[in-house]
Parts: C-alpha cells; structure tokens; sequence
C-alpha cells in the first residue's frame, strides 16, 4: 500500500487515488488540429521509468494535483495543487 | 520404540494436559504445548507424509516455519489443507491426515513411483507425453499433482479480522535480537510492537543455553516481555510477518487457534527491526531425505521445549559450531550420541561422552521407511536411528529480500547477509550474521538509531558464547547417490546437474527447470544449497549465481484473510434507492443495474414476464409510476457554467432558455458518446446535468477534470446531488390528470409547463422540481424532491392514482416503452465505437463553432467512413418471436461470413402486438426496408431493417 | 549426444543416468552483426526469432536478453491460451496464436503442455448475458468455437462455484469456449528458444540494450552491455519496457506501464477443471497440473514498472475468489508476484514499424501476450523478413491511433483482455 500526499488531505492510502496521465499534456483545440498531434494529445505518453511527473486526483475531496514520484521505487518526491499554491 | 518423551522436563508443555488425536486414522499422545509435530516425534511416528514427484517417506525436518516435510490436512469444521505440522499445535480431537499419500504416509500407494525416479528427472515432462498429444496423459498426471486435499463441505467459520496498526518500530522477532531491540526502542520512547511467529517468546534462547545480564536466558526473556508489557506495547505471539511492501507496509499474520479465523494486520512503523533469526540447512549425502534425519537445532528444541528425545542412537553430523551443544544435550539425557565433523581443526571441544570423528562427512544413510544408519566418506558405517544434520546457517533475511535490500555474500559465515541497508528497515542478530549474544546485542543496539537515543541499557551476555566456525559442505558435482536439496518437490543434485547440462544456469532458470524451492516451504532449506551447487558446476561463485527474487509471503498466509469483512455483498456493496423498503413492501422483485439495486417489476404474476408485459401495456393505457431516482442529478453552478456546459456536452446548450431542458449526448475525447441525458437550466447560472444511472459518478469525474483543468475554481462549481434527491416519474395519458391532484402549487398547463421545460413547486412543505421529459414517449412529469420526504409523495402518488388504474412499473417495463421508442440506453444500444453520428445526430459536429470534448475525434478517417454501425429498429416477419439480443446481422462476403451488425434490444411490445429490436447496423441508416438475415447460436432468421421509433413516430403522445 | 525430446529418448537417457542431453540452447558470443536482431528474449521475441528462421530462412538472427530468457511476463502470467475475441481483426490474430500452439509441442518437439479443458467467461446479469450471447454468436460467425452456456452448464464444469442465490454475483450463464485452456508457460519460452537455437540463432543473455545506432535516419543497430551488434532489420518484442526503448530510439508509444499481479495457493488435489472468469468479481482462476491455484485479477491502480506484488489489489482478487468458490477459504496463499505490462488504450497489441525505420514493434499486449505468442513471433518475423504487413498484422499498426481505427475488445465485448 503506498502513501500518497493529497495537497489538501494529506499523506492517504493508494486506493483513494485515480491516475489521471502525464502532466504537462496540453489539449489542443479546434476541428482543425493536425490529425498527428491530435493522437498525440490524446494516446502517447513518456511512460518513464523512473523520475514521472503525473496528474492525480484523490477522489475523497475531487482535487486534482500534480505528484512527482519514481515509478521504479515508488518514492514519491512532491505534490502540489494544480495552481502550485497547496504543497503537500 | 526409539524417539520417546522423556519422564520430565520440557518447557512448553503441561504434563496435566494430556490431549489426544488422530493422524492417519491412529491415535497420538500428547500434552497441551506440544505442536502435531512434537507429539508425533514423541509417539515415534516417523513417516508423516510422501515427497510431491517420488512418494518418497517423509519425515519431521524441523520445528519451525522452514519444515518442508511435515505437512498434514487438518479436518473438521476448520478444515486446512497443507498445514505444517511443526508449527500448528496439537489439539484434543484434532484429525490429522498426511498429504500425498493413499491411504496413508506409511503404506502410500503411490511410492512405487521411487523406482522410476531415473526415468523421470527434473523436468522430464517436457521431453515426453507429445505423441500422440499431452491431452492423453493430462488427467493421471493431474491426478497424481496436489499434496492437501480441499474439504468440499468446509464452510466458512466467519470472516476474518483485518487490522491496521501504526507504531514507531516494528520489531519482527522475539528472539534475543528483537527483545534486546524492543527494550532498547521502549528506552527511546518509542511505541513498539513485536511480533514473534512461536506460541512463547525467546527464539533460540528458548532451547540454546544463555546467560543473561545474569540471569538464566528464561528468566531474562520473561522480564524483557514483562516490562514491554507493562509499557504499552503490543505483542503478538503466534505472528508471522510475511510481507513487506510498498512505503514499507508489513504484512502480519496472526494465528488464533480456537476456532477464530486468523488475523491480517497491516503495520505501518516508521522503522522496521527484523530479528527473524536464521533456518539450519541440511549437509548433502544419499539419502540425505530419509525420516529419521532431522535438523539438529531442531532436535534441541524438541528436547528442551518438549522433553522429545529424537532417537537413542544418534549421529550427528555438521560443518560447525552449533551442533556440538546439540550433540552434547541428548548425551546428556543417555542418548547415545556421535558426532562428525567435517573439519579437521578449528572445532570445539567435543561435549562429554561424545565421541568426535573429525575431517568426515557423511557419504550416505540407509533405511527404508526410517534412517537406520550411515556411512561416513571413509566407509565408516554407523549404526543410528536418528541422524541429525548442520549445514550451516541461512540467515533468515527474506522481508530485507522483499523490501528490495540487496545481499551481500559472506564467506566467514557461508551465507548471504543483508548488504547496503534499506530506508526504515534494520536487519539485527542471526539474521544480521551474528553468533554469539554480545554480538547479537552490540547489533541490535543501532536499530532504530534514526528514531532517537535510548536510555535503557544494552543487555549483556554473561554466560558462555556460541561460537559461529563453520567449513562450507555444498552439494557438489559428481556425488555418488541420490542427494536430495529440495525434500518437498523431490530435487536432488542429479537434478541440478541436468538443468547445468541442458543451459538453466540462471538461477532463476535453476528454479523453474528443476522446482528447487517452488514447494510450500519456498525453498528455506534448499534455496542456498542448490544455487551452491550451480556455483560449483558452472564455475561461480555463490554471489555470481545469485538469489531469485524474495516474494511474498515469507510463510502461507490464508486467503480470507486477505478477503477480510468484504464477503458477499460487501465485497462490492450495490447502491439502493431511498424508497427500497416501499418498493418491497409492493412486491418488487430487485436486480442489479449498473451498481443499483432497482425493481425489475412489481411480480404481480408468478411469471415476470407476464408481469413485465403487463406493466408496460398499462403504462400506455392511463397513468404509470415510476422510481426514477437514481438518475444522476449534477448541479453545474458559476459564472462559466454555460460555457462549461457547451464544452461537455456534444450538442450547443448556452442557448437553452431558463427554465427549459434539452437532451444531449456527452462523448469522450476519442468521439465516443459516453453518456446521453437531459440538461436542464435553471437559470442563467445554474444548469442540472441528469445522466444515465451507471455512469453518475463516472459523469462527476469528467465535470470536476475538465473543470480544474480548463475552467478554473472561480468558474464554476460542481455538486452532485443525484443521492440527495429522489426523481419519482409520472408518466402516460392521465399524467396530468393525476398530477394535479397533488397540489404541487405550479401550474401544469402546457403553456407553462411545455414539453422540455421545468416547474417549481412545493409537497408537504418541501420544494419540487418538476420536470416534463420523457422516456416513454407519453407525456411525463419528472418530480424530484428530497430524498428522505419522497416516501410520503410516493403513498400519495399511489393513492390518488388507483383513481386512474395507475399502475407502478419497474425497469424492465420501462425498457420496452423506451425501446418502443426507439429511445437508447447508452451501454446497450451502443458500443464503445459509437459516435454520435451513427445514432442520427450529425449536425452539431458540422455546425458548431466553439469547442467541445471529442470534437476532433469526429474528424478522423475511422469517423468519416462510410461503413459504420449505426442505429435502426429491426423487425421480424408477422407471427415471429422477438429477435434475440445479441444475434448478429450476417453476410456472406468472398465466401466468408460477416456480421453485420447485432441487435442491442428486443421485446415483445404488448401494446403493439409484435416484437421491436433496436440495433446496430452496418450502414443501417440508409438501409430502411432491407431484410436481413440474422444468426443466433447457429440459427438463422430474417430482419427488416426500420427506422428505430415503432411506436407513435409523430410523437403526438408526448402531449396528449 | 540426445537431441531429440521422446519417451524413448527419455528412457535410454534414464538408463544412462540422464547424463546425453545438450544444452536446450547455445549461449554464443554476441556476433557483430546479424541480418535480424530481434530484442527480447520472452516468449514473442524467442517465436519470431524461431520463425524468422523456419518460416522465412533468415537464421543469421540475435536475440538480445536483458536478464534470462523468459523471465519477463512470459514467466509470470497466469497461462491462460484462448481466443474468445468479438471483432473479425482480433479473432484472425488470435486464432493464428491458438492454432499454432495447438500443434506447438510436436512442431518445437517440446511439450508446452497445452491442456484444453476450456474456459468459462461467467455473467452475472441478463445485460450481461445479452453481451454473451453477442459475443458468442460473434465467435462463431468468425469461426471460432463458442458456446453460450446456462447456469446448468457452469454447474457441469465448475460444480464447486459459488451458486448460491444470495451470491453477490449471481451466475446466469457465461461464454465457453471449450478449445482454451492453459499452457506451461516457461515451456513455451524454453521450447522456442532450443527450437530456434537449433535453426541458427544466437541466444545472447544479460546482453542489455543502452542504445539504438541509427545512422541516415534508419536503425542500424544497437548498442549493448556486450558491444555494438548491427543489423538492418530490428524487432522489439520487450513488454513492459516497450517506451523505454522507444524513449532511447527517439519516439513515444502509446503505452503507460502497470504491474498486473497474480499469485497462487499451495498445491491441492484436483478440485477445479476448467479456467473460470468472472468480470464481476474481478479474478479468472484455474488450478494447475501441480494443484496450485493460479489467481489472477485486474491491474495495479498505479502506474508503475516496480515488479512487485502488493496488498490492496491482491486483497480485491482475493474477496473476488472467495466469492466465486468460498470453498477455496481454506487455501493459503503460497507466493504473489507481479509483471509489468504495456497497456494501450484499446488494449489491442501494436505490431508494425516504429516511427524509426527499420526498428518493428511488437507490444502492446497488456495482460494477454502469452496467449499470442505464436502469432506475435509470426507476425513480427514477417515483418523483418518482408518489411511489410500481412492482413493479419496490419489493423494492428501504430497507425490506428491517428485513423482511429482502433480495436478496443472490450468496447464491442465486454471481455477484459
């Protein structure tokens, strides 16, 4: 069981959380979107092993977050709103 | 008779609590505080089960977790396959039975298989059973697989307790390592729990000799657990911990041993003490498995715990220090008792009245159901009707493996030590490497050090010191005879020779070619010898060839206990509907939709279908009531919010007057609709999302995403209020009618209330809303009120409406009047390739300017193709029964068939007379008036294809 | 020497204490250069090299292994061989996977073990039985054997279930599908790695990949723990790992990595027949030729390429089983484990060239690659072989997540892969 910060509810239990992709994918908009970066946005993903910076939401309280974390160790390295103001 | 209980002595057992039971049919003695194990030894049973592969007679090994012999089905009304004889206790009444073996450990059957052991090596099965096809051989070999014996009538005893605890140190252990270390930590004022996998504490020091502080080992351990006692700390006898886990989690298991189903606790400690000790591995010689040779540390603790004298002959043979006390305690007590001694020098001084022969190892035992002899490696042959064996130590390190600590090889030691030291975990006494108790203490006293300074004092050895020399005897190449590692799964050396041969040099190839520790026992006795011996044939060494991984868990743990409280309906609880009592109390039979609970009908005939049939046809004929209350009502509140909602939904709704709904489709990004429903505004800034009832909380999700994301907090604010409300339907041609003798204080004129628009009023105090939208096609009012007054309504509802032959449907009458429709229910009547297109709705795609989630997707080539499924009714030829759901339109192109489609609906329309299907189909669309064909399991039928509304396509019924 | 597997080569072996066999494979050294590399030595990656080398003649071929071959999702899946699949492109590949390993054993000359005592897809409800039915008739106008079974019919093949009717998931009926079963699955790997071992290709473990040498925008080779090894084609069949190859030759895939858990009881009699898998409950179990309970469930919540098992999820698989057989309440668990597998968002696999010409994909399988084997390696070889696709191969190109063309089985079937 790992221990996620929630910015707002503090250190919880994994099951409390839902994944919710890499962080810094940015929607593109418009009907006119190049097909390719329109697949982008919507399927690829840097998937790294090791260092990850990825949005959650603790579904207890509805906040999304940013958490940071190894996917190898599980060590998470921080957490902070999406507006960066709330840091767990 | 040769082992025997001796006439006193025996720590753990009471002599004025005799118990009897049975093992294999016989009767055993024993006293309460004996293991199965113990009092088998003391009965001189010595065959007390059959090996997995040969059926070779097994016997006891050990006296602990490490035993891969002893395992026996414990029956009755706890009925536990595979149960280690060595740690569970011995009960009165209990029935005991040997595994593997028919009819019994002595005379199995089965043990002709032996003899044929050359002809069937490690992993013979893959070389064979080919030809003519391994299904042939299958089922005897299957047959033959299994040890325990699963007891078909087993009920559960009740569920079983899972408990998470945090404290500062979890010491794992309750040996002279973990007590010294829990005293110390309690010194620190630091909050403790120590767990020990024995029914009593102490660890070795319950049958090695020590001195402590000056006192006797016994005396020191009971003040140790008294003052952890006294000091608030949790101890949890008969507690393994077998897992460590993520962020480091423990896992625990706790036995009970009355009846109560066995305790998970899951520990969360800032630090974790693992004083778990050190296994005994056996020496390498033929026949190195027969019943009769047994551990010798464990030998000792059967006399010192149990007054459980193994034999009367004894040799002992090892390759260090600790067997001598062994040797020198059974000729203590008049066994006659020799010891050898594979080293030359180094060695202590042989115990009194043990004659010692130095620099020989043992060649080979001979017995046949028992050991009754051996022959040393210079021919010597002795007589003997117990033989006892040290390999050495294996230190007990598998919670450091699990937790990711990498092991370092030590050669003083001939064993793997936990090596550069993990985050929270600290490994300490025989587990650390440790021999002698001022080591074992000096070791424990850093454990916890990141956590803070002790005041308590370091326990102090006073009495005589182990000593740790030991010469290293691996398996190795070459040896004559048949040289068991893994006792369990029948792994020998010959075996790992074979897997050399043939490449399965990995380690982990070793394992999985030959089944070297995959027994029960997880390989704690045969693990390092094994990887030894493939050291020495390929020419590593031993930290060359390494370990296989760790896993959990360290001992079988049970499976309820993982499973815990969440049995039966709490294994995945169902919503339920406030007015479920009422509802029953109406005869309602209940299923499960998307996670509710829900009537399916009100079963006023033995046969629901006719039931159902009758719901529906009297819902078209005057006035049906309906539970509508677990569709999702999300309120969409802010300054954003019509914005907000035009990005969600597919279809444009800022432009929706106040007051007013209007019926959209949610799609997710990749273009699929999601979910339908109605949206409803009730004023410039307020807007209630109603969707489908499976998908409320998944519909919740994507308003709070797309909200933080994209709106921001001061744009708009999302309350899902689907729980707080209760949304009873009233719906036909005297909906009206009924409703207005309600009193709900709002006008239902038309020109008030139109189709598609809202009201507000007010029942017995409480505000209604009321909605007119319909999912029957009738005119229907939708009036939602609060969920804890809706019950009062809901009597009223059914009152006034016997006055209209009102009648109160369940779903599946709903589902037909809908289907009558043509209506769809996302999930059923589309598939998770669904755009909104292929159910007729192009045109926001087309026409709307402004940007909408999905609204991308619905420009890809896969969406602008010309073949895709799309929705239409289907109906049958005159006379014929409903299509079935799930037949699948077919054609037969190039000479192959091909579906073209299925049906996502059918029922027989009782108000129609014939059957109506809702379906998707290939290009259906522009296919109206064509006949298909149909197949469903094999049968074949004709389709015509139809537009999907079959019932009052004008719609006239809406207002009339 | 003894080459070739038989009960007679076995006897006269027997007699000759077991001492004539050869190696199952040679471990040569790594060559410079190979006409194939493929990369990854699981399962997919040892059938493409086999196939490379028995269906298109290409033997000069490296397999390049990280660690020890098989020892990926290959060694640590759940075993289970079918091809219950709903739409046609799915169907054509995993019949040709379950075709092939039908006659694996005597065309590896190893025994896989296959055991075909079939497999139930249980449902719970009469939507769910509708889905059933629509897969089932799916199934058979594809050609593949299927049957839709009544609860009567899961009674005869798995009488110990839980068919109370208070249980929380009640058994309406289910999906059999009588020709799947189980595989050994070690077996399969070890068979195809003597198989191509045989036929020429080199099998290079502990050879780790650090890099792709790509020269004129085209993958020429690899860097390696044991040297540069070129060839012009390369293959990478490395589940699990499949983006963080992708990330070293320069694109990204639309894969996140989880760990999928599975574990086992100790060992018992035979008390369970078939494969059972119930969606509500969450878990597909079946009992192995040893005995043990073979225990399976759904992802880990979090992503992750930690090899581990962990308790929230087993602790769900667990109640699911219980559910499903309360009998197996007095089992113990014997050992949990956990791969990492690549997880597409229509959890079809993805085979054809990378954005990196000359480097072929062959990922993507999520939690059913060792049901594919055969396919993926054959699919794969005739890839590096021919450079193009086949019909069979080709719905599943990288390409689909642009087209849209996406082959998401549980959008038409609700079955979990």
């Amino acid at each position: 069981m790992q221990l996620f910060p929630c910015p707002f509810c503090g250190p919880r239990d994994e099951t409390e959380f839902h994944y919710g992709g890499d962080a810094g994918n940015i929607r593109p908009d418009g009907a006119d979107v190049p097909i390719d970066r329109w697949a982008n946005y919507l399927y690829l993903r840097s998937n790294p092993k090791g260092a990850a910076r990825e949005i959650w939401v603790h579904m207890n309280c509805g906040e999304f977050f940013v958490m940071e974390r190894d996917t190898v160790t599980h060590k998470v390295l921080s957490s902070a709103a999406l507006d960066g103001e709330h840091v767990a | 008779m040769t082992a025997s209980r001796l006439a006193t002595g025996g720590s753990a057992i009471d002599r004025s609590r005799p118990i009897r039971f049975s093992f294999d049919g016989a009767t055993v003695h024993g006293f309460a505080g004996d293991t199965i194990a113990s009092a088998l030894l003391a009965g001189d049973v010595a065959v007390v089960g059959r090996s997995f592969k040969y059926h070779r007679p097994r016997g006891i090994w050990g006296a602990g977790v490490e035993e891969p012999n002893a395992l026996v089905d414990i029956g009755g009304p706890r009925a536990t396959p595979n149960t280690r004889a060595t740690t569970e206790p011995a009960r009165d009444g209990l029935v005991a039975k040997s595994v593997n073996a028919t009819p019994n450990a002595l005379t199995d059957r089965n043990a002709f298989l032996d003899r044929f052991a050359r002809f069937i090596p490690a992993a013979f099965y893959y070389k064979t059973f080919m030809w003519p096809d391994w299904h042939r051989f299958e089922p005897r070999i299957r047959a033959m697989a299994g040890l325990g014996t699963v007891d078909a009538d087993w009920t559960s005893p009740g569920t079983a307790d899972q408990i998470n605890h945090h404290c500062d140190v979890l010491v794992v252990g309750a040996g002279p390592a973990g007590l010294a270390a829990a005293r110390l930590a309690s010194g620190a004022g630091l909050t403790v729990t120590l767990v020990d996998d024995q029914q009593s504490p102490g660890g070795s020091l319950g049958h090695r000799a020590g001195e402590i502080d000056g006192k006797p080992a016994a005396v020191w351990v009971k003040e140790t657990i008294d003052e952890l006692a006294v000091g608030g700390h949790l101890i949890l006898p008969s507690t393994t911990a077998f897992g460590i886990y993520d962020h480091n989690l423990a896992g625990l298991n706790q036995r009970h041993f009355n009846g109560r189903p066995d305790t998970l606790w899951r520990v969360r400690p800032r630090q974790i003490v693992l004083a778990a000790g050190a296994i005994e591995r056996p020496l390498p010689f033929a026949n190195n498995d027969l019943p009769g040779i047994l551990s010798a540390d464990a030998a000792l603790a059967y006399l010192r715990r149990h007054a459980v004298l193994v034999g009367r002959r004894i040799v002992v043979a090892t390759n260090n220090d600790s067997a001598y006390e062994v040797a020198g305690a059974l000729a203590e007590v008049g066994a006659e008792v020799r010891l050898v001694d594979i080293r030359r020098d180094g060695m202590p001084a042989a115990p009194a009245n043990v004659p010692l022969v130095k620099g020989r190892s043992l060649a080979s035992a001979s017995g046949k159901l028992r050991v009754d002899g051996v022959t040393l490696d210079d021919g010597t042959r002795f007589d003997a009707d117990c033989v006892l064996v040290s390999g050495g130590w294996t230190p007990t390190i598998h919670l450091f493996g699990q937790a990711r600590g990498k092991l370092a090889w030590s050669e003083a030691r001939a064993a793997f030590l936990p090596g550069d030291p993990v985050d929270g975990i600290a490994v300490v006494g025989a587990a650390a490497g440790a021999v002698s108790l001022s080591d074992v203490f000096t070791g424990a006293g850093p454990a916890f050090a990141p956590l803070g300074q002790t005041k308590a004092p370091l326990p102090r050895s006073t009495g005589p010191e182990a000593t740790g020399g030991i010469l290293p005897a691996w398996p190795i190449l070459g040896s004559k005879g048949r040289i068991w590692i893994d006792y369990q799964n029948d792994v020998t050396v010959k075996d790992v020779e074979l897997a050399a041969r043939e490449n399965f040099v990995s380690v982990e190839h070793l394992k999985r070619y030959t089944t070297l520790g995959m027994a029960t026992d997880q390989g704690k006795t045969s693990n390092l010898p094994g990887l030894a011996l493939m050291a020495g044939i390929t020419g590593r060494t031993v930290p060359e060839v390494g370990t296989t991984t760790y896993r959990p868990p360290f001992t079988p743990v049970p499976l309820a206990s993982f499973a815990g409280a969440r049995v039966g309906e709490l294994m995945a609880p169902v919503r339920r509907l406030p007015l479920e009592n009422v509802h029953r109390s109406s005869g309602a039979v209940f299923q499960e939709y998307g996670g509710w609970l829900r009537p399916a009908h009100y079963g006023g005939y033995a046969d629901a279908e006719r039931s159902i049939a009758d719901e529906a046809r009297r819902a078209r004929q005057s006035v049906a009531l309906f539970d509508g209350s677990t569709l999702g009502k999300i309120e969409v509140i802010g300054p954003q919010a019509a914005a907000f909602v035009d990005f969600l939904y597919y279809n444009t709704m800022s432009t929706l007057k106040p007051g007013r709904c209007r019926y959209g489709f949610m799609l997710s990004e990749n273009g699929v609709v999601f979910d339908d429903g109605v949206l409803v505004r009730l004023d410039e800034h307020r807007f209630v999302v109603s969707c489908s009832s499976s998908h409320v909380s998944a519909v919740h999700a994507r308003l709070e995403e797309w909200r933080q994301d994209r709106f921001g907090r001061g744009a708009v604010y999302i309350h899902n209020a689907t729980a707080e409300m209760a949304t009873l339907t009233v719906s036909g041609p005297n909906s009206r009618k009924l409703l207005e003798t309600l009193g709900l204080g709002l006008s239902l004129d038309d020109a008030d209330l139109p189709h598609m628009a809202i009201g507000h009023g007010s029942y017995a105090g409480d505000e209604v809303r009321v909605a007119r939208v319909s999912f029957t096609g009738d005119r229907s009012y939708e009036i939602s009120i609060r969920a804890d007054r809706a019950e009062p309504l809901w009597a009223q509802l059914r009152q006034a409406g016997q006055a209209f032959d009102a009648v109160v449907i369940g779903l599946e009458a709903l589902m037909i009047l809908r289907a009558e429709k043509g209506f769809i229910v996302i999930g059923k009547d589309t598939d998770g390739t669904t755009l909104p297109r292929d159910l007729g709705v192009d045109g926001p795609r087309v026409k709307r300017q402004t940007e909408f989630v999905g609204r991308r997707s619905l420009f890809t080539e896969e969406a602008s193709c010309d073949n895709r499924m799309q929705l239409v009714g289907l109906a049958v030829p005159q006379g014929e029964a409903p299509l079935p759901t799930g037949a699948h339109g077919i054609k037969r192109i190039d000479g192959r068939l091909r579906s073209q489609g299925f049906v996502t609906s059918s029922y027989q329309s009782p108000t129609l007379g014939r059957p109506v299907a809702l379906g998707l189909i290939e290009r259906g669309a522009t296919r109206h008036g064509e006949t298909i064909d149909t197949q469903h399991l094999g049968k074949i039928s004709k389709a015509t294809i139809t537009a999907p509304c079959a019932f009052d396509p004008a719609g006239d019924r809406l207002h009339a | 020497m003894t080459r070739r597997y038989s009960a007679l080569s076995l006897f006269k072996e027997g007699l000759a204490g077991q001492t004539g066999w050869q190696p199952a494979w040679r471990s040569p050294e790594p060559k410079p250069s190979y006409d194939a590399i493929v990369i990854g030595g699981g399962g997919h990656g040892l059938a493409t090299a086999y196939y490379l080398a028995k269906n298109h003649n290409i033997a000069r071929v490296a397999v390049l292994e990280k660690g020890w071959i098989g020892g990926g999702n290959t060694g640590r899946n759940t075993t289970v061989v079918r091809s219950n699949y709903y739409y046609p492109e799915s169907v054509e590949l995993y019949g040709l996977a379950h075709r092939l390993y039908e006659g694996l054993a005597k065309d590896l000359n190893y025994n896989v073990m296959l055991s075909q005592r079939g497999m139930v897809n249980l449902c719970h409800s009469t939507a769910e039985m509708e889905i059933g039915a629509r897969t089932v008739n799916a199934m058979q106008i594809n050609g593949i054997d299927a049957e839709l079974f009544s609860p009567d019919d899961v009674r005869r093949v798995a009488p110990i279930y839980n068919f109370s009717p208070d249980a929380r998931f009640p058994v309406f009926g289910g999906i059999w599908q009588g020709r799947a079963g189980t595989a050994r699955h070690d077996a399969v790997a070890w068979g195809y790695a003597r198989a191509a071992s045989r036929l020429g290709v080199d099998i290079i473990q502990n050879c780790e990949i650090t890099d792709f040498i790509i020269e004129g925008g085209r993958c020429r080779g690899v860097q390696t723990s044991r040297g540069a090894i070129r060839a012009e084609r390369i293959g990478m069949a490395v589940a699990g790992h499949s983006s963080v190859l992708a990330a070293k030759a320069g694109f990204r895939l639309p894969i996140n990595s989880y760990a999928l858990q599975a574990c086992v009881s100790e060992p018992v009699k035979p008390i369970l027949d078939t494969v059972v898998l119930s969606p509500g409950c969450g878990v597909y179990v079946s009992q192995s030729d040893k005995g043990e309970i073979v225990i399976g469930g759904g992802l880990d919540r979090v992503p992750s390429y930690a090899q581990r098992g962990n308790l929230p999820t087993l602790e769900t698989v667990i109640a699911g089983l219980l559910e499903m057989f309360p009998i197996f309440g007095q089992l113990k668990l014997m050992r949990q484990w956990a791969g990492i597998v690549d997880v597409v968002p229509d959890s079809s696999p993805i085979i054809g060239e990378s954005p990196l010409p000359g480097l072929f994909l062959n990922c993507g399988w999520g939690t059913g690659g060792f049901k594919a084997i055969p396919a993926g390696g054959t699919l794969l070889a005739n890839l590096l072989a021919s450079g193009k696709h086949n019909d069979i191969s080709r719905p599943f190109d990288l390409d689909r997540f642009a087209s849209g063309r996406l082959i998401d089985e549980a959008a038409g079937s609700g079955i979990a892969h």
